[in-house]
């Protein structure tokens, strides 16, 4: 799959990447889950944030989805923390 | 009665924003779109203080917690008979005593305006994209976890 991917942090995730936002080049990945790991094969901050305790919820154009959700070019990817609102 | 408002004729009014609301003009504004209205539900949420917390900061997913939040209050049309509801959530820095949520539910009979409310305000703790930073009197910040209570109160529906 070629083209790019919006990514966005919130919350205690973003506050531990460090930033909020970015674009990520798809370079042949198909999904949110192998989008992520190559990420993480080149950011040593983002592997030790991912590797780190706590669940990580992920939506893909502001819906709720899995690490097995299909990415296409321009598709905007959030990663969270389990949501407390109210 | 269940098929007695489609979702189509009930009112739905969703807004996330930082200002304040007023509850009795959000109350009057539901209450004037049907006259087969026989009662409201309300949910009130505010900042609750002690142990120093001085404020909350609530971040959202601008977008996403808009349709979330809509997409729940359709579901408690469609379950409850709604009349309408109305679910208004803030964001920004809120102060101890503030409101924070405003969730109303109206319908024929009390049952499902009270039952539609509990739903609206269970559901949303856990099914919409806010997030909770306690602020404390000495400066630390810490973010809010999410609690095992409220993923069995969201499940329990």
């Amino acid at each position: 799959m070629s083209g790019t991917v919006t990514v966005l942090y919130f919350a205690a995730l973003r506050e531990r990447v460090g930033r909020s936002r970015e674009v990520v080049s798809l370079d042949g990945v198909m999904t949110v889950g192998a989008m992520l790991m190559s990420r993480r094969d080149n950011d040593a901050v983002l592997d030790a944030v991912f590797s780190g305790p706590g669940t990580v919820r992920v939506a893909v154009n502001k819906i709720l989805a899995d690490f097995e959700a299909p990415l296409h070019d321009g598709d905007e990817v959030a990663f969270f923390p389990p949501m407390t609102g109210g | 009665m269940a098929g007695l408002h489609s979702e189509a004729e009930a009112s739905l009014r969703v807004l996330v924003q930082e200002s304040p609301f007023d509850v009795g003009t959000e109350m009057a504004c539901l209450l004037a779109g049907s006259i087969h209205i026989g009662g409201l539900g309300s949910f009130l949420g505010v900042v609750r203080g002690g142990n120093g917390l001085v404020a909350l900061s609530l971040e959202h997913y601008p977008g996403m917690s808009e349709q979330m939040l809509t997409k729940l209050a359709s579901e408690a049309i469609r379950r409850f008979a709604l009349c309408g509801c109305t679910i208004i959530h803030r964001f920004g820095r809120l102060l101890v005593g503030e409101p924070v949520v405003l969730v109303l539910a109206a319908a024929p009979h009390r049952a499902d305006a009270l039952d539609a409310t509990r739903f609206l305000i269970d559901r949303l703790k856990t099914g919409a994209p806010f997030w909770k930073s306690e602020e404390f009197s000495d400066g630390r910040c810490r973010w809010i976890e999410s609690r095992v209570e409220d993923e069995e109160a969201a499940a329990g529906w």
